[in-house]
């Protein structure tokens, strides 16, 4: 299992960026299609593997930098998308990955992913939505739909479920997607337009989970979804009148699109001079004097 | 010259000035050459409340807040009553005489009261007028100290003419020559001499010059969440950030500030972090995690009284187990405590140095007392270029042997790491206990040999690390009776006290820690044995450097000397703890707070 970077001769497939661990997910489950598709989605931006970077927490799908010939970080629970902006904007040339599930982003990570919204940081973030936390055997997460009978709530959940695309759209990401695994192709279109959007792009992907929740796999879902079909994506308050219809019954794709706001990155001065992490060290003794003289 | 040494204090309400009449107070000092040490002993509030700000002014270098107050500025009735009983005898009190219903009693001082509305009638703006009192009453103090009034109006020209205006300057040059004439007409100075010295001095806050000593490491990320006392880094930090060009992000809470460190880290910024006790706990896990994906970050705990949300605005050492312990399981790290506000300054970039070459995170243990206090130093005397060693880092694609493994196994627990963006070296590092090439462990089912063998390669980095760190120092005579034993911010005060001690006829060393952890157990208990009677010095309840020096060492203290009432130590709370010791009372004293705000 030692990994090597294979050198990518001409245009780069998704086969290039295959890693070299095979995925341990459940067989049948839904973050397959999420792995290909970003496979996909990465050589179609025709840069090589060491240009980008994947950032995941804990979790069933958080495993997912291990599966992918990109760097990766796999960070604590909840903790991916504060990690992505300290490597985003310490070198923001890298293309940053940001994947994990509903528990690790809507659950332990909530605040940071209000925060990463709004200040509009240039990552693409991919939640793959079970509605479980699968790793620790199925119990309620912010997404788990009232009623539903899980390890943790065993007479009923009778928490309401979040909703992250109207959150997203609320909390000011300027890029707002639903998906579904199993729809490949849209999902890779919506994962490079999201890796091209300059600001925070985020798509809430349906990734069934065979185990936990054998009732609703890939034929109780396909009833349920639509593409998204006449809806202008530059219009906040449609984008949100849409957003607030999904749930179990949902439309697929791009809900809103804002490219008026600049992201964090193309806002901050200091990196006028290149990527914070190629930029000279320390400061000259004639910057140092102008500190001392401010101090007399 | 006679050493000159005098305490200012200044008492007040938030919003009455007093932090601008000790900067301006403070300024002239330095101005004139002359070394100052600052303290504030304030509260939680903004509008409300009692501030109590002590400035020692000396001839010589001051690292504490000196035993005595020689004068009082009293900003206000309440500051008046309370502080009475503070001034030294002989001492001397400045007050407005139209704030005073009753005279204030004490025959053993100089009472010198003020009558400001006289000496401000002429001040239309009724506002202007109430704001002026403060640089009223600095006027008369100047002349008690032996200074002139010239240094004050230029300072209040350069500071006040371009922010408020000629109006405000010129009523504030008005009241402090009237205050001045007044002490002349009416008051004795004291018998001391601002000298001027050939050289002036510059003046910083301690939070500044660690974050000065952070852009001279070659710090390129500051992330921070606000918290008392450590918000004076990221302060500064974020006044310099553009023309300095450090990245400063001000984040949600504390686990998305050591995160997004963690993060900037790994893409190759020397990056670092400041907190409080509080926020320092929520940043635990992710200190395990830098330890385990092994990136160097650093993290600095300005320490303020504990537990819980305790004591916002005052000084403890109280935070050293959680420090020691901070996050589950066990890796490599560095704990320093600096010893004074300039060796802030030095210890950032000697850290960055550590843990860029050992890959692991590095703690800085620094407190309300050195954190908030402000210092004189030589404006020559930093060195803005240190050493930057980043140790083993790949930031290109160079000419490799076989495959890259980002955790390979080392003999030094050192393994080459590459930054992403570099051709060929393509890897993930994760918080889950991983195999050389970075693959989970966990995924293997957990296989004992791997995990055994990355837990020993990472471990082994301490041999490497604890080569690197200065032994403790030990300073006065070798044979002495009693040893101080202290660590951290109280490097000053106690070797004021151990002065005090010598001169007193009782033969007094002083051994000191700045590099906490790890320790070198032979090396350090080489030093130790030196000591005469042992006596440690610390600022929390329960002997956390004591009980920590025991278990790593097994050297048990003959005394201590603990305060944990949020005020830090005098150096004769010090010297008065020794004798008392001595007589063999107690193996625990306790020093009492005189002056409470």
């Amino acid at each position: 299992m030692a990994k090597k970077e294979r050198p990518i001769k001409g245009a780069p497939t998704a086969r290039d960026f295959k890693g070299n661990v095979n995925p341990d997910w459940c067989p049948g489950c839904g973050d397959f299609g999420v792995l290909n598709a970003l496979q996909n989605a990465y050589a179609k931006t025709g840069r090589g593997s060491h240009d980008h970077l994947t950032v995941s927490g804990i979790g069933c799908s958080s495993n997912l930098p291990g599966f992918i010939n990109t760097y990766g970080m796999h960070t604590l629970h909840g903790r991916s998308l504060a990690v992505a902006t300290g490597a985003k904007l310490a070198n923001h040339e890298l293309n940053v990955v940001v994947t994990g599930g509903d528990g690790d982003g809507y659950g332990i990570g909530g605040n940071h992913f209000l925060h990463t919204m709004r200040k509009n940081i240039d990552l693409l973030y991919v939640v793959m939505n079970n509605e479980t936390y699968g790793l620790t055997v199925g119990q309620a997460s912010p997404t788990t739909q009232i009623d539903e009978k899980t390890d943790s709530t065993p007479f009923g959940n009778i928490e309401p479920p979040l909703n992250p695309v109207a959150l997203a759209i609320v909390a000011g990401a300027t890029y707002v997607a639903r998906a579904f695994s199993s729809e490949r192709d849209q999902l890779i279109e919506l994962m490079y337009n999201g890796m091209q959007h300059k600001g925070f792009a985020f798509i809430d992907v349906i990734s069934p989970c065979i185990t936990w929740k054998i009732d609703e796999i890939f034929d109780y879902w396909k009833e349920r979804v639509n593409f998204l079909e006449n809806h202008d994506t530059s219009d906040k308050a449609a984008a949100l009148e849409q957003a607030v219809k999904t749930g179990h019954d949902t439309q697929l794709g791009l809900f809103y699109h804002d490219t008026s706001r600049q992201s964090l990155d193309q806002m901050e001065p200091v990196l006028e001079a290149g990527p914070m992490a190629h930029q000279p060290l320390g400061i000259t003794p004639e910057q140092g004097a102008a500190i001392i003289e401010r101090m007399m | 010259m006679a050493k000159y040494d005098f305490v200012v204090a200044i008492g007040g309400a938030p919003g009455q000035g007093i932090a601008t009449v000790g900067k301006n107070l403070s300024q002239i000092c330095a101005r004139h050459g002359l070394h100052v040490f600052a303290y504030s002993a304030y509260q939680s509030l903004i509008r409300g409340g009692h501030t109590f700000l002590t400035i020692r002014i000396s001839s010589e270098p001051v690292t504490n807040h000196g035993d005595k107050i020689d004068l009082i500025i009293a900003l206000d009735r309440n500051s008046l009553e309370k502080h009475l009983p503070h001034v030294r005898p002989g001492g001397a009190i400045i007050y407005n005489s139209d704030d005073v219903k009753k005279e204030p009693e004490r025959d053993d001082i100089q009472l010198c009261p003020i009558p400001y509305k006289e000496y401000s009638s002429e001040i239309e703006d009724r506002k202007l007028q109430r704001t002026c009192v403060n640089t009223c009453l600095l006027g008369a103090a100047l002349h008690l100290v032996g200074s002139d009034l010239d240094m004050l109006e230029e300072i209040l020209i350069s500071v006040l003419l371009k922010r408020k205006g000629q109006e405000t300057v010129d009523a504030n040059i008005t009241v402090a020559r009237a205050g001045y004439q007044h002490a002349i007409d009416n008051f004795t100075g004291f018998n001391v001499e601002l000298e001027k010295q050939e050289t002036p001095l510059a003046f910083g806050q301690g939070n500044a010059l660690m974050a000065m000593g952070a852009a001279a490491a070659g710090v390129k990320f500051y992330a921070a969440y606000p918290m008392s006392p450590s918000t004076g880094v990221l302060r500064w930090m974020a006044a310099n950030a553009r023309n300095l060009n450090i990245m400063v992000r001000q984040c949600e809470d504390e686990i998305s500030v050591i995160n997004m460190v963690i993060g900037a880290a790994h893409a190759g910024c020397r990056a670092m972090c400041a907190t409080s006790g509080g926020g320092f706990a929520l940043m635990s896990e992710a200190i395990g995690s830098a330890g385990m994906m092994e990136i160097p970050i650093v993290v600095v705990n300005v320490q303020r009284g504990g537990p819980s949300t305790g004591l916002p605005t005052k000084t403890e050492q109280g935070d050293l187990w959680q420090i020691l312990g901070a996050s589950q399981g066990d890796f490599p790290k560095i704990v320093v405590a600096p010893t004074s506000i300039i060796d802030g300054f030095n210890t950032i970039p000697e850290l960055f140095n550590l843990v860029d070459k050992f890959q692991c995170p590095g703690m800085v243990l620094s407190d309300l007392m050195l954190g908030e206090g402000y210092t004189t130093f030589e404006p020559d005397s930093l060195n803005w270029q240190p050493e930057i060693d980043r140790g083993e880092m790949i930031t290109e694609l160079a000419q490799m042997e076989g495959e890259y493994l980002r955790y390979q196994i080392t003999e030094s627990g050192v393994s080459p790491r590459a930054i992403p963006g570099v051709p060929g070296h393509v890897h993930v590092v994760a918080t889950d206990d991983h195999d050389e090439d970075g693959g989970l462990i966990s995924d293997e089912f957990t296989n004992p040999h791997k995990r055994r063998d990355i837990m020993e390669k990472r471990q082994r980095k301490m041999d490497g690390i604890v080569k690197h760190l200065p032994p403790p120092t030990l300073e006065g005579p070798e044979d002495a009776d009693i040893t101080l034993i202290g660590w951290g911010s109280t490097h000053g005060v106690i070797s004021e006290a151990v002065q005090m001690l010598n001169d007193d006829g009782i033969v007094t060393s002083h051994i000191h820690f700045k590099w906490l952890y790890p320790i070198d157990e032979d090396v350090v208990n080489e030093v130790l044995a030196n000591s005469g009677r042992s006596i440690i010095v610390e600022c929390n309840y329960t002997g956390q450097f004591a009980r920590f020096l025991r278990g790593e060492t097994g050297f048990k203290a003959d005394g201590h000397i603990r305060k944990y009432d949020g005020e830090p130590f005098m150096p004769h709370h010090i010297a008065d703890g020794v004798r008392e010791l001595l007589i063999g009372k107690t193996e625990l004293y306790v020093p009492y707070q005189e002056i409470v705000v």
